[in-house]
């Protein structure tokens, strides 16, 4: 189809020239354009999560947006969360020392989601806590790790001195 | 799980969104603004339309204004703006209340208020909101402007008053009176799902008696509304929970489910007597 427009996404804060269909998802051009496959394609219509990306340090669902849409914003990915050197973000390292994943498929989304909570409030409760990360789905973890993983690591990121444990 | 070819359109103002719905909203056209009911069914494959207009880019769309009374929030008003208090008194404590039973956040973060009040989805909690406080709603087309109302507006299971040529430009929502007490319940399996029943009770109280009380019921017929046989038990009645039971189970008669399978009509009538005794109560609790 003659149906392909040229884009720009800024990723991480590279750019990213493209061309792609009008229906192509953000989560599919992460992926297959961008080569970025940190961000995992679940259930593709907004139900389980796990290609949760953040726009303009919001999280969304990447399957819920066409690409030629993030155009003019600020996308993070996974890929994006530890520096430059492999040291892991906070989040990361508390979900390895949590075990806060099993089958490693949700962990992305979950990071991201996460993310963008402890950014939007360092302080946050335990039961927004939950509420926040009701939003996706885990199939192996039940869940308490991922909390615990998340409670560990908003403290470490209020306490900037301390090392990651 | 891929959605079908279409042709993008990003207008940058009303007048350039409402003629491409002009020329295309009439076949198979759609208009886009959150997208987090149209992308799944397009995803489905249930929506397949051929042109997409995209919103997002026309400016002012997203403004929250109170003008006469009335909070009017614009076509790109997102979900999540409310989950601060956007308007002083009831409304905007109500609204920060709801907010938290639509969806999950980073559904949120995209999805319209105006957005559900036109897809008209029988278990959107917006609508339900839109139902019972009433409204009035400002639609554009190539063919003029009108303000539409609810009562009259929502039409059916996803059906409105809406011309398929027409853009929902604005939801203006009557402020309530600092007297006003409102409460919101909704029963699901899980947080974030569709509502298997959800209630909204507002009335204020003065001298002691109910005055001027709406209660609407949603998720359990084509489209939420007002059950007025409740509210005529309630009006001029002092608050207790003996009133409360008899409005509920007055509600639970007067609702007609929309699976008649018997089993499931008489659960569904069962959690409405529930979500009504419950926002009955946290409305009565709303003050104190």
């Amino acid at each position: 189809m003659s149906n392909e427009i040229d884009i720009t996404l800024e990723i991480n804060g590279a750019q990213y020239p493209l061309r792609v269909e009008a229906r192509r998802t953000l989560a599919d051009t992460l992926r297959e354009e961008c080569g970025l496959t940190g961000t995992n394609s679940g259930c593709e219509h907004g139900v389980c999560g796990s290609c949760t990306v953040l726009i303009d340090d919001e999280p969304v669902r990447a399957c819920l947006m066409f690409a030629v849409q993030a155009q003019g914003r600020q996308l993070r990915t996974v890929e994006g969360l530890a520096q430059a050197d492999g040291q892991l973000h906070p989040l990361q390292q508390a979900f390895i020392d949590h075990h806060a994943l099993q089958c490693g498929f949700c962990t992305p989304g979950f990071l991201m989601l996460a993310v963008s909570a402890l950014e939007r409030n360092p302080q946050i409760g335990d039961d927004e806590l939950r509420e926040v990360l009701s939003s996706n789905l885990c199939r192996c973890t039940g869940y308490q790790n991922i909390l615990k993983a998340v409670r560990a690591a908003a403290e470490h990121m209020r306490a900037p001195a301390a090392k990651p444990a | 799980m891929k959605p079908g070819q279409f042709t993008y359109h990003a207008p940058r103002t009303v007048e350039e969104a409402v003629a491409l719905l002009g020329e295309h909203g009439g076949s198979d056209g759609r208009i886009i603004a959150g997208g987090q009911s149209l992308v799944p069914t397009m995803a489905l494959r249930l929506a397949q339309p051929a042109h997409l207009v995209d919103i997002n880019g026309v400016a002012g769309l997203d403004r929250i204004e109170v003008i006469d009374g009335e909070l009017v929030i614009g076509a790109c008003v997102r979900h999540s703006a409310f989950e601060r208090v956007v308007v002083d008194g009831p409304l905007g404590v109500l609204l920060k209340q709801v907010v938290h039973h639509i969806a999950h956040y980073p559904i949120r973060t995209r999805g319209t208020f105006c957005g559900s009040i036109a897809h008209a989805d029988p278990a959107s909690e917006w609508c339900l909101l839109t139902a019972t406080l009433g409204a009035r709603l400002r639609a554009r087309s190539v063919r003029g402007e009108r303000l539409l109302t609810e009562p009259g507006f929502f039409e059916g299971m996803m059906a409105t008053a809406l011309a398929p040529d027409e853009l929902l430009l604005e939801t203006r929502l009557p402020l309530l009176s600092a007297d006003t007490r409102a409460g919101f319940n909704e029963f699901n399996r899980r947080p974030g799902d569709f509502a298997i029943a959800m209630a909204l009770a507002v009335y204020r109280l003065q001298d002691g008696v109910i005055v001027e009380p709406r209660l609407g019921v949603g998720a359990v017929e084509a489209q939420p509304r007002r059950i007025t046989a409740a509210e005529a038990l309630l009006d001029g009645q002092p608050p207790t929970p003996q009133l409360f039971a008899e409005a509920a189970a007055l509600a639970a008669q007067a609702v007609e489910p929309l699976d008649q399978n018997a089993e499931t009509a008489d659960y569904k009538r069962d959690v409405v007597r529930a979500v009504v005794a419950r926002a009955l109560a946290g409305a009565e609790g709303s003050h104190e």
